[in-house]
Order: structure tokens, then sequence, then C-alpha cells
């Protein structure tokens, strides 16, 4: 028994519910109440829960009684954090650095999100792609004007293909993308793994598995090119303006594309898909290409801007990472590059809070997951900055199993 | 036992669905709630159950202020819901759906006593002559046993007063006569009914009185022995309102639609739609009559391409439509409303621009290339708002925050604005208000007398009475009647619903 059998339906999350609060009307249209105001409130949330945590694990100035010295940690912590990611342009640099893969790997998650599919491949995906990239990338030396694209691209095919196996898997025999992408990932990292062994990835004259370095014209260019202080280098790369280019991909495949109308119809209703004439299974296998494709994109743009070459880790938890990021953006593509850019500052601000402060890089780690939390559980931040409920709120509407 | 409403105001975001409303209802005495969807009946019921906490007004039993927190209060109180979608465990047998939540226990309350709860079911039953067996499973029983189970639940509870949320709507004629039957005895009995309906004929068939819905407030108080069903229907709208579909006569045309030996079977092969032989005709309205879940949902299924079609054929005006998918239908000049507007017709996260390019989107002038050219179909949008009057603010609002009737709307704009040979209107006007079942009825003749063929399913046999040149009936996946609409009664048709008489059709 639920408000849904209602007659006419004047429950909250039915016809007629009232419009969000009436901040601006710019506002409105953006649907600033899920889109902004509770992002927000779950960032600020999450740093006065990560404030108390800073404060009860000082363990030596709770026996001291010293409440001025917590309080002051706190405060350094959390100055540490902006000043080190925004305070130099090292530290922009750095932020950008840590963003950029967590851009394109969100936006691989979103991607396959509003279409309806829980995608946690993007780890997997990111491993094919840069596993291709570096393979472009050593086995060619320029001109960067073709190596480059050449790389990027082989990085998007292999991370389709590897996202788009899933989707075929799914379109074909059901098999529900969450247990699949999560096997496909452990098949790509043993798969990299192996691959780095062999003679043909492997460096010359090394024992660990550890790829053959992608060649000086092969790599993305400097992102502050003027930069010329070798005792300063500034990492940033082209990447970060692929990773832009691909939220603007995003943003005209789902609001301009035909293909962007059938995925978001089909993510959102399935059956009026098939009403409408759309094909389930094209657009399973297609969304699950395009979302491996970004990620393959982020595998290849870490390759070949950043790393230079492959191990059996270089993806790290980014993969993982990026579905906080998503979901923090609310699959939008703007949303997904501001969450990845704080991502960013929490990343390159925390080693800085760590050398200041006596505040453990483990509190970044913490602060990201309470953000998570407090976006996964809409309705306990807005339990506790006692908002209304202003409709549905929740970002995870996925299929049920088998369904 | 007396239960009294009394001012009850219920506010939701940006609507009162119940402002300031006053019932009573006796122990041995019939109410009938009528008014339309939307008119606040269930969000009332929904308050004297529980579910929902008034924000003004009280309930009272025998005069004693209630505070009913959840259903289990108001089950304890001794009231008693009937929903309109049954809750009940396929897999159980009656009994022990009966009992669930209340088990009557041996051992010390470790030992399900399913022997007592049997004999306890069993004596219910016979007491109101609803001749149920306590054993059988749900699974095989019809909808209209079924619904005799939860009434029996509904006593096992102890309930003094049962409310029926909409209960004929799933049965066919016969069995609402027998349920008619039930709630005589249970009156009888002394128990207080409120019977919930929109449809007026019923309600003055059943109730003792008449309260009617308008809008969240209770507009009028009628006794049914003297009140005409036209003057109700008038208070439930709060205008005057044709129940007749005016319509002149009109000569079919050439055959559009011809199926042979129709056949569409589940995936185990048991037979859905039975050899199905049908034609319909330019300019003619055939109806198919049939109690919900006899085939009629697969035939349209699989005409517009969304079911395998098992044995036989389709034709459109000649040509073989029946391996077609739902984009070939479509680009045949085919309409399809479909039966669940929520599931299918639209998506509700969209705004109403988007679901009027839903079917349309792929091809000019919809589109550009790759791209849709949303200026255009912005445009289109704001035209067909007005010219099919959808009720909204703006064509970028949700679909989702229309009413009903509006939701529907949006569909029929959507597939009746094209050159078409054959419409195909399931459920067109199932949950919505009268003013937009007044419109959507006119739209479908207007097509017929275009030349259009068009085919309306609906389980409410009154609307396709009113519809139909023809009225044909599904039963069990067969077509048991195919009636010319001015030969024959609703009697006749009700006849063939229940499968109890069969023609040569």
């Amino acid at each position: 028994m639920t408000a849904a059998t209602v007659d006419g339906n004047p429950a909250p999350s039915g016809p007629e519910r009232s419009s969000p609060p009436k901040l601006i009307a710019f506002f409105d249209r953006m649907d600033a109440y899920n889109n902004v105001l509770l992002p927000l409130l779950a960032i600020v949330s999450a740093l006065i829960v990560g404030a108390l945590i800073i404060g009860v694990t000082d363990i030596d100035r709770i026996k001291d009684g010293d409440i001025g010295g917590i309080l002051s940690t706190i405060k350094d912590a959390y100055l540490a954090l902006p000043s080190g990611a925004l305070g130099s342009l090292r530290g922009i640099s750095e932020t950008i650095v840590s963003a950029t893969p967590l851009i394109l790997a969100g936006l691989c998650f979103a991607v396959a999100a509003r279409s309806g599919l829980f995608n946690i491949g993007a780890t997997g995906q990111m491993f094919a792609g840069g596993m291709a990239a570096v393979w472009v990338g050593f086995s060619m030396n320029g001109p960067g004007i073709i190596q480059v694209p050449l790389a990027l691209l082989a990085g998007i095919i292999a991370g389709g293909i590897w996202g788009g196996i899933v989707g075929l898997l799914k379109a074909r025999t059901g098999a529900h993308e969450v247990i699949t992408t999560i096997m496909t990932n452990y098949i790509a990292g043993l798969l990299t793994l192996w691959l780095l062994k062999t003679e043909a990835f492997q460096q010359p004259g090394k024992d660990n598995p550890i790829s053959k370095t992608v060649s000086n014209e092969g790599r993305l260019p400097k992102l502050f090119f003027w930069n010329d202080d070798p005792s300063q280098p500034l990492r940033a790369h082209w990447g970060f303006l692929v990773a832009l280019g691909g939220a603007v991909f995003m943003w005209w495949l789902f609001e301009r594309s035909k293909i962007g109308f059938e995925l978001r119809t089909f993510g959102s209703n399935a059956d009026a898909a098939r009403y409408a004439g759309m094909k389930p299974a094209t657009l399973t296998t297609l969304a699950m290409f395009i979302a491996g494709g970004l990620a393959g994109l982020g595998g290849a743009s870490q390759i070949i801007g950043t790393n230079f070459n492959a191990t059996e880790s270089f993806a790290g938890s980014i993969g993982f990472d990026a579905i906080a990021v998503a979901l923090l953006g609310r699959n939008k593509p703007t949303g997904i590059v501001f969450a990845a850019l704080l991502f960013g500052i929490l990343e390159a601000g925390g080693r800085k809070m760590q050398l200041e402060t006596d505040v453990p890089l483990d509190v970044v780690l913490v602060l990201r997951a309470l953000i998570v939390l407090f976006i996964a559980a809409p309705a306990l931040t807005k339990l506790i900055w006692r908002l209304k409920s202003e409709g549905s709120t929740s970002v995870l509407q996925f299929r049920g199993w088998g369904a | 036992m007396e239960l009294e409403l009394r001012g009850i105001t219920k506010r939701f975001p940006g609507v009162v669905a119940n402002d300031d409303v006053n019932l009573h209802v006796r122990g041995g005495e019939v109410l009938a709630l009528v008014g339309e969807n939307g008119a606040g009946k269930s969000t009332l019921m929904n308050v004297l159950y529980g579910l929902y906490k008034a924000d003004e007004g009280e309930i009272l039993i025998d005069g004693v202020p209630q505070h009913f927190t959840s259903p289990r209060d108001a089950i304890a109180a001794g009231i008693g819901m009937v929903h309109q979608h049954f809750m009940l465990v396929p897999v159980f047998t009656v009994a022990e759906n009966v009992v669930m939540g209340v088990e009557p226990t041996t051992l010390g309350g470790i030992k399900l006593d399913l022997a007592t709860a049997r004999e306890q079911v069993r004596t219910i039953s016979e007491q109101y002559g609803m001749h149920l067996d306590p054993d059988a499973l749900i699974e095989d029983m019809p909808v209209g046993l079924q619904q005799r189970v939860e009434i029996i639940k509904v006593l096992f509870r102890h309930a003094e007063i049962v409310v029926f949320d909409e209960p004929t709507a799933v049965l066919t004629p016969q069995e609402i006569d027998d349920f008619f039957v039930i709630v005589e005895s249970l009156k009888a009995d002394g128990k207080g009914i409120v019977f919930i309906t929109h449809k007026l004929r019923e309600a003055i068939k059943v109730a003792d009185r008449i309260e009617v819905l308008r809008r969240g407030k209770t507009v009028g108080d009628s006794d049914p022995k003297t009140v005409k069903d036209t003057e109700l229907a008038e208070m439930m709208v709060g205008r005057p309102v044709d129940l007749v579909v005016s319509k002149e006569q009109h000569e079919p045309g050439a055959v559009v639609l011809s199926l042979r030996d129709f056949t569409v079977r589940d995936p185990s092969g048991r037979l859905l739609v039975d050899h199905l032989n049908l034609e319909v005709r330019a300019g003619e309205i055939v109806g198919i009559a049939g109690v919900q879940g006899n085939g009629q949902t697969e035939l349209i299924d699989a005409l517009v391409g969304l079911r395998r079609v098992s044995d036989g054929t389709a034709l459109l005006e000649g040509q073989d439509i029946t391996t077609a998918n739902p984009r070939d239908i479509h680009h045949h000049g085919v309409a399809h409303i479909p039966e669940d507007r929520q599931r299918e017709g639209i998506v509700k996260d969209f705004d109403i621009t988007e679901n009027l390019a839903l079917t349309g989107y792929y091809k000019p002038p919809l589109s550009k290339g790759v791209s849709i050219d949303w200026k255009a179909a912005h445009t289109r949008a704001e035209h067909l708002v007005e010219q099919f009057d959808i009720r909204t603010p703006s064509v970028d609002t949700g679909v989702g925050t229309l009413s009903g009737g509006n939701q529907q709307k949006v569909i029929v704009a959507r597939e009746l604005s094209r050159d078409l040979k054959l419409a195909i209107a399931c459920q067109p006007t199932r949950g919505i208000d009268v003013g937009s079942i007044e419109y959507i009825h006119e739209r479908i003749v207007a097509l017929r007398n275009a030349g259009v063929a068009v085919l309306v399913v609906s389980t409410e046999l009154d609307e396709v009475m009113a519809l139909a040149d023809r009225v044909v009936v599904m039963y069990r996946g067969r077509m048991v009647a195919d009636l010319p609409r001015a030969s024959t009664t609703h009697n006749e048709v009700g006849l063939y619903m229940a499968g109890a008489k069969e023609s040569a059709a």
C-alpha cells in the first residue's frame, strides 16, 4: 500500500507538486534544488562530519582537553585543502591531473546510467583503452599530430569494445551488467598484467610488469606549455581539454542527438522505448560501447598524458571514484566536470594538508566517502538540513535484476 | 457501529485533496462515495485507514475520537479495506492468505494452527454465502473469487465497517451481480459498507445513500431511489454532462485490417490468442469487449509488433504486417494508444515536447541528420497542446506532473495527429476525468467519420457499447461473438464476456 493508489495522485511525488522553493527563475530552470542545492549540502554535510572525525581522532589533544587546539587543527586542515589545490600553479596543475581521468570515467558511468545501466566496469574499460593507447604510443614515433589522435582513438575503440561486450551480453542473454562488469574488470586487470610481461609490451631489461615508454612525439602536450622550470614540472596536459570535449559530447548526445534521445527513453522507460519502435538490444550494446569508449579515452589520456607507460595498476581506483563523481554530478556533464574538479582539489590539497598538519591523507578518502553517502541518501541530507521533500531526488534509478 | 469523518482536510503540496469533508456511515447501511478520479476519494479513505494523517478534522467511532497512525490502528478499531488491487500471495491457499499476519497458533505461539484457520475461513465463507474452498490456491482462482478472499480477510479481522475501493473494476458483469449479493448479506449482518466507485449506475443500484465528492469537497448527498445518473454526473463534474456519445450513421468502406487465424502463444506454448479472424473496415469502429486478461492485450501487442505472432496473418490494406516491428507499423499509418498509459505511452521524466516526439523523432520534420530539431519539436508541441486541449502551463512541463486525463491527451495528440489508416485505442479513457473522456470519445468518432478504421479495446463495457459500430467479445483468447452494436444489448454482451454463451463467430 503506497501513495500510488491515491486517485488523482495528490501524493508528494505525484502530479501537481509545487515548484521548487522560489529562488530565482534561473535556478528553477536548471532544477537547482536537485542538481545544485542537494550536492552542495552533501559537500557541506561531509565537511562537518569530516571535521568531527578529525577532532575525535586527535587523541593527544583530547587527552589534554585542548579544544582550542583541535579547532585550530580542523581549521588548518580545511584551509590547507583549497590552498594546496588552488593556491599555486603547481596545485592547480595537480588538481587538473587528478580530475582529468575522473571526468572521462565519470562520463562513462553517467552515459550508461542515463541509459538505465549500472556500469561499474570503468576500471576494465580504462585498462583496455590504456593498453591500446600505450601500444600506439611506444610502437610509433610521431608525428604527434597523427600519433596522439591515433592513440586516443585506439583507446576509445578498445574501451568501447570492452564495454560493448557487456552490453551485448546483456542484450543477448540478459546477463546483469553489474555482474559482468565486475568480471570484465578482473579479466582486464589480469590480461593487462599478462600483456605487460609479454615481449611485445614489456620494457626491455625489466623484471616487473611495466610497458615500454610512450615516444616523445606520442605524448599529449602540456597544458601550461610556457612553463620551462624543470624543478617545478607542471604535469597537467591536454587530456583535460579532451575530457571537457567528452563532456560536450555527452551533452550533445543526450540533448540533441537522435541516439541520445533513444538512450534516454530506454533508460527512463524501456517499455515506452519498445513501444516507440526503438530497439532495446541495440541500445543496450550501444550505450555500453559509448560508455566504454569514454572510459577507454580516459585510460588513453592517462597513459599518453600523465604516466607515459602502463603498469598493472595504472587505472588505480579511478573507475570507482568516478562513480562517486557521477553521482555527485548527478549524471550531468557539467556536474561531472565540477565534481571531478572537487575530487581533484581534495586529492591535490590533501597532500599539502598532510604535510602541514598532522591530519592524514586518509581524511580525504573519508570526505569523499561521506559526500557519496550524503548524495546517495538524499533523504538523510534533507533530514539534516530540515528540507521539505520535493519529489524524487534519487540519482540511482536502475532497473531491477533480470528486468 | 457508527463511523463519522468530521471536517477532514488533507493538503498536499500545491493541492487540497480533501477540503472539510464530512461523512458518516452506520452499521447495516451502504454508503456509496462517488467522484471522478482525482476528486479525493482514495485520499479520504487513506486518511480513514491510517495511511495519511489529516491536517484537520477528526475520525469518530460511536462518537469517540480516534487517532490512527497506521492501518493497524484502523483495523483494531474495526475498519477493514478491500483494495482495488488485491494483496494476496498467489502460491498460498485461501486460508493461508486470510490468516497472514494474525495466524492462529498453538504450542505457545510457535506452531501455525492451520486447521483452526481453515475452519474459521470456512465459517465466514458460509455465513455470507461466498462458497470458498479454504484450501484452494489463489493463483487458480478467477478474480471474482480472489476478491472474496480479500473480503474474508477483512471480516476475519473483525471489521465492522468495510470499505471497498472500486471493487467492480476488475469483475465481469455477472461477477458484479454476485458481488452485490455479498454486499447485501454483509449489510444484513449489520456491517457498515463504504463503496467507492465512479460507476454511477452501480452506486444507484446498491447504495442506501450516495455522497458525491468533487475536487476534495462533498458536494451533495443523494437518495439513490430518486436521483438520476445524469444528475449525479453533473454533481460529480460540476456541469451538465452528455453521457451518450453522439454518433451519426456511417457506412463502412473497404477492409483496412484483416486478421486470419491470428494466434499468439506464450513461451510455454499456451494459447493466448486463439485463431482469431477479424476484419475492420474504413470508417468503422470495432469494439473489443472482454474481461481483463482474456487475450486482448496480447492480441494488440502482437498486432503492433511488440509480441511475436505464432500463427496466422495480419493484413493492412492487403499488405502483410504479421512480422512487422513497431516502427514499420507506425510507418504504415497505424496509431496505437497503449493500454497502460504510464508504462508504455509516456515517459514520465520527459517533458511534453519530448513525449510528443516519442514516435516521430527519427524522421523529418522532427529530425535533421543525426540530431533532433528540438525547435521544430517545440513548435509542433505547442500547436498540438492547443489543438488537443492539453491543459498544461507549458510544453516544457514534465508529463509526470499532468493529470491522467491530460497525460492521455498527450498520447492521443501524438498518435492521432498524422495520416492514419488504422487507429488502435486500448483502454483509451481508463482512470481519467469525465471532461477528457468526452473529448477523447469525440476524437475517436471523428476519426471514424474521416474514414479511418478504428479498433477500440476496453474492459469497460459501457465504453465499448457507446463507441462501437460492431462489438467483438473475447473470452479466453477466442473471439466468442461478433455483434452489430445496433442489435445487441449490455446483457447479451455481458453473457459472452463471462463465457456463458458462445456464438459461431
